[in-house]
């Protein structure tokens, strides 16, 4: 009965947005795939992948469909701040054939510093236009952290020598919605990290309207793509957790899913990169893995089109969707352990119990550990 | 009277770029400056870290070039540490280099630098039947340029043309400006391989996931070697590998390669792409390990333009001064013992040329003082330029028998003079000719691979870090924008200083003390513009280096302490020793 009441509230909520105008007549993602070449089949079984990775039940596919078929009615404006581009690639390798690709053209891609063929003036001018027409209606993305308060002129941009803190907070103002895309804009990311030099700052820190956080180092392109459809979809912010992470994403810890998890409870574990462990892939715990302490779809989703991910590679999550990662989580080769999970609030973090749960998670399993790493090592093969 | 004009944003490349130029009443730029206007200071913050963290720290200053920092931050502080790496790593690490090589060079041609060479309007007036059969001029094999296909492209993006909001990404561009030279039908071809690039690059980016997890930002390698054993050693991971190499490198030679030909031909007669270049030394590193003790790419310098002559590289010779820079200490430094304090001194209140052609108030930058977050770097004093080019030329000069051979087809094929080479055009030639020597020779390195395992299967070396030991060392290479060096001092088994001197700090560096310009801004000077308000002479020069900016921007303190102050509070687990 609760599926149906939320298929009934989405459908009104398409409905509603069916009414708004369209933003071009001649364009929709259906006409489009025939153009491209794709069958109706072929994109119902993507809308049903899709389906599924929002943790919907698959009788709402249709739904999901028709939402992908609504996207081009959304103008997206996309800032850079302090950033690496690596958001903006990740973004541009979306994932499965090249529907998600048609997403992307078929939003309505006002401001995008990579990938847009104006610059300078005009440049300025397509931002100033898209905020101005689409007042109250423009989807905003930012990658990069923020320079803040009087090291705000640590970015500038255009002519006028406009400083990025304000671009962000005047392109907040009016924003239907508004995602900070990747750890920088999440959480401030690699450039906030002690001492960080530039007051770079979270997205969230500069203005007063509600940011939906989708970090990692970068995201994945399917991280991405849904938080953006999940809004098409409700109309509203998806169920978010203590770092305001869309949950149906980030709700689950890399180690859950994490298919060494087996290794992990047996306590076969690498002892360091290289061994025979490594060879037979047994669990990266030990030689660093912060899967157990992170929240993310990783082990579940893997990057570009599921070819792989960083444990699949042997090398063990670096925590990089976890606020502060690069000075909570230690060394990057050396297990946390049972030891406190600091956070920059000394030890109470905005997702404390996360956190605890996590920490307890692992000192009921220290005991095991240490068993089994000494099993592991007499059981160690011959050389 | 002489005019300013500014453009900024430089959209199309990774970070934040302004450039500003004094214009005569004949069009002709008289004097030129470049700036960067982002700096984020991770050198800083690497300093008092465990060194195992910062390669993945390095990696993140650049999600573009997303391995390039990745690999010379961890070869440097194995070179400080003395870490000799099993043969089966380097050689994985040359794959995946290969993999960003191959996603690098085409990305940039097709969806940053393109629209520079390629007029989207003007492809809506081809006939899409002699486009078809035009693609066979310039390749047996053309890719995505069948009647039909193109006639798909051309819908598609006439529909865009139509659309009462305009081009979306394409839009307010400087369609239809007096210097595009192609004819309807060649820009309808190149329009066709920017939509086919977008799936391609998807393809180039799986090619380096395979053996580094994830593209961006790839996470298998670590001090001492590779963490991707497990995915060596299985032959159906090697096979993906194979596959979508050959699927990229017959992007390159039938769509990438074909595409700079046609601009050759039809470019060599533009002024603003033949302008001879301001800065003509060059100095490229050694790259691609395909083999034991065998480069693809050389070493070595240039000076001015004199290929009878390819000097070593004496490390001791390169450094970097702020005078122009936003930081204090002006004089070189070489980077092993660099500083950087921040003197941000902002622009000042003047006008420039306005959208309408009208003068409008702006900040101006003030030549006169400092006006950049990138530093000068200089070898013996000298502007370099470095990037495909130089490695090009370095390689041509040296008489590697590979780089001759596609230099010499590619001059035979264009009827361009060596010359030439020394122009915009060249160092995009170039560019697309260093992705083909990486296409048509990667996959020795590959076969080395597999012949190796048969008999070692070591991908990791073990070592320790003395705690009361003091080490330096330094990775140097050749990445897709250059020569690329990270310099690692190493104390109390934490980072003492850091420093990377990257491609594009080399060419968008502001003048030096003597005055001396780098490379983008010695390159502005003298170019005709021939409308103030679409200066795309100007960005097509810039573009031509394939500008890379957060890579550029150097360290700094913000509130002028001395840097080796920084006491790190141990609850900062990831700073604490």
């Amino acid at each position: 009965m609760e599926n149906k009441a939320l298929f009934e509230k989405l459908s009104s909520r398409l409905d509603e947005l069916s009414n708004l105008p369209k933003l071009d007549d001649e364009k929709s993602i259906s006409r489009l795939i025939e153009e491209k070449g794709f069958s109706r089949r072929e994109f119902m079984g993507w809308a049903g992948a899709m389906t599924s990775m929002l943790m919907l039940p698959a009788s709402f596919t249709p739904l999901v469909a028709k939402a992908a078929e609504m996207a081009d009615r959304l103008p997206l404006v996309w800032l850079h701040m302090a950033e690496c581009t690596g958001c903006s690639e990740s973004l541009l390798r979306t994932a499965t054939p090249s529907i998600d690709s048609l997403i992307f053209d078929y939003i309505s891609l006002e401001y995008h510093e990579t990938i847009m063929s104006a610059a300078g003036w005009q440049a300025e001018h397509n931002l100033e236009s898209a905020m101005e027409r689409y007042k109250g209606k423009y989807i905003l993305m930012v990658e990069g952290g923020i320079p803040h308060g009087e090291s705000d002129f640590y970015l500038t941009i255009g002519a006028h020598g406009k400083t990025g803190e304000k671009i962000a907070r005047e392109a907040s103002e009016n924003a239907a919605a508004i995602f900070a895309i990747g750890t920088c804009s999440s959480f401030g990311g690699v450039q906030a990290a002690y001492p960080n030099p530039t007051n770079a700052t979270a997205l969230s820190n500069i203005t007063n309207k509600s940011v939906i956080n989708v970090p990692g180092c970068p995201p994945s392109e399917s991280n991405i793509v849904g938080t953006l459809l999940h809004f098409i979809l409700y109309g509203t912010l998806p169920a978010l957790d203590a770092y305001n992470r869309p949950k149906w994403a980030y709700g689950l810890r890399i180690h859950d899913a994490c298919e060494r998890r087996g290794r992990f409870d047996a306590g076969e574990f690498v002892e360091q990169f290289g061994d025979d462990g490594a060879k037979n892939g047994y669990c990266l715990y030990k030689v660093g893995c912060k899967g157990p302490y992170t929240f993310n779809n990783c082990s579940k989703q893997r990057f570009n089109q599921g070819t792989s991910w960083p444990v699949q590679a042997g090398h063990g999550c670096m925590g990089c969707s976890e606020p502060d990662f690069w000075d909570k989580m230690g060394i990057v080769h050396e297990p946390l352990g049972n030891r406190l999970y600091h956070t920059v609030f000394g030890g109470l973090g905005s997702d404390a119990t996360a956190d605890k749960i996590g920490v307890g998670i692992l000192t009921v399993t220290a005991v095991g550990i240490a068993a089994h790493a000494a099993i592991s090592l007499i059981k160690k093969p011959k050389e | 009277m002489a005019k300013r004009v500014i453009v900024d944003p430089i959209t199309r490349i990774e970070g934040h770029l302004r450039a500003e130029v004094i214009v005569g009443d004949d069009g002709v730029v008289q004097d030129a400056f470049v700036s960067s206007t982002l700096w984020r200071g991770l050198e800083v913050i690497a300093k008092g870290r465990d060194p195992r963290n910062i390669p993945l720290m390095m990696q993140r200053i650049c999600g573009v070039c997303t391995y390039s920092h990745y690999l010379k931050s961890t070869m440097a502080i194995e070179d400080a540490l003395d870490i000799k790496v099993p043969y089966n790593a380097e050689l994985v690490r040359t794959l995946m280099n290969a993999a960003l090589f191959m996603h690098d060079h085409p990305v940039h041609f097709y969806h940053l630098h393109g629209v520079d060479w390629v007029d989207i309007v003007s492809a809506l007036s081809a006939d899409p039947a002699k486009a078809s059969k035009l693609a066979f001029k310039y390749t047996n094999n053309p890719i995505g340029t069948g009647e039909n296909e193109l006639k798909k492209v051309q819908e598609k993006i006439g529909k865009f043309a139509k659309n009462p909001q305009g081009l979306g990404p394409f839009a307010n561009a400087y369609w239809g400006h007096g210097t595009y030279r192609f004819t309807p039908e060649q820009n309808l071809i190149a329009l066709s391989h920017y939509l086919k690039a977008l799936e391609m690059q998807r393809t180039a980016a799986q090619l380096m996931a395979i053996f580094g997890a994830k593209q961006p930002h790839p996470q298998s390698l670590v001090v001492g070697g590779v963490t991707c054993v497990m995915d060596i050693l299985n032959p159906a991971k090697m096979g993906e590998y194979m596959v979508k190499f050959q699927a990229m490198a017959d992007f390159i030679n039938n769509a990438y390669y074909p595409d700079i030909i046609m601009a050759a031909e039809m470019y060599k007669t533009e002024p603003s792409v033949m302008k001879p270049m301001g800065v003509k030394n060059f100095m490229a590193h050694e790259e691609f390990i395909i083999g034991r003790n065998e480069h693809l790419f050389n070493s070595g310098v240039i000076m001015n333009g004199d290929l009878s002559k390819v000097l070593e590289i004496d490390e001791d010779m390169i450094t970097e001064e702020a005078t122009h820079s936003w930081y204090k200490d002006d004089a070189p430094q070489h980077p092993y013992d660099g500083t950087t304090n921040p003197n941000y001194t902002g622009y000042v209140d003047g006008s420039s040329v306005g959208p309408d052609g009208k003068m409008v108030d702006s900040k101006l930058i003030n030549q006169n003082e400092k006006y950049s977050w990138i530093k000068s770097p200089r070898y013996n004093g000298n502007p370099m330029e470095v990037g495909p080019l130089a490695s090009i030329l370095v390689g041509y000069a040296s008489g590697n028998k590979k780089v001759v051979k596609v230099v010499g087809d590619f001059l035979a094929q264009t009827g361009v003079p060596a010359a030439a080479l020394f122009s915009t055009l060249g160092r995009t030639a170039a560019r697309m000719l260093q992705a083909k020597l990486v296409a048509d020779n990667a996959l020795i390195a590959f076969n080395n691979l597999i012949e190796n395992l048969k008999v070692d299967q070591e991908t990791c070396a073990t070592y320790t870090i003395d705690k009361n030991k003091e080490y330096k060392g330094r990775g140097i290479g050749e990445v897709p924008r250059g020569m690329l060096s990270h310099w690692v001092r190493i104390k109390n088994g934490v980072i003492e200083n850091y420093q990377a001197v990257v491609p594009s700090t080399w060419n968008a560096g502001p003048m030096d003390s003597k005055g001396a310009k780098g490379p983008y801004e010695a390159d502005l000077i003298g170019l005709k513009i021939a409308d103030l308000t679409q200066p795309l002479e100007i960005i097509r020069i810039i573009h031509s280096y394939d500008p890379c900016i957060a890579c550029a921007v150097h360290v700094m303190d913000t509130k002028g302490k001395t840097l080796s102050e920084y006491k790190l509070d141990p609850l900062y687990a990831g700073c604490s020793v």
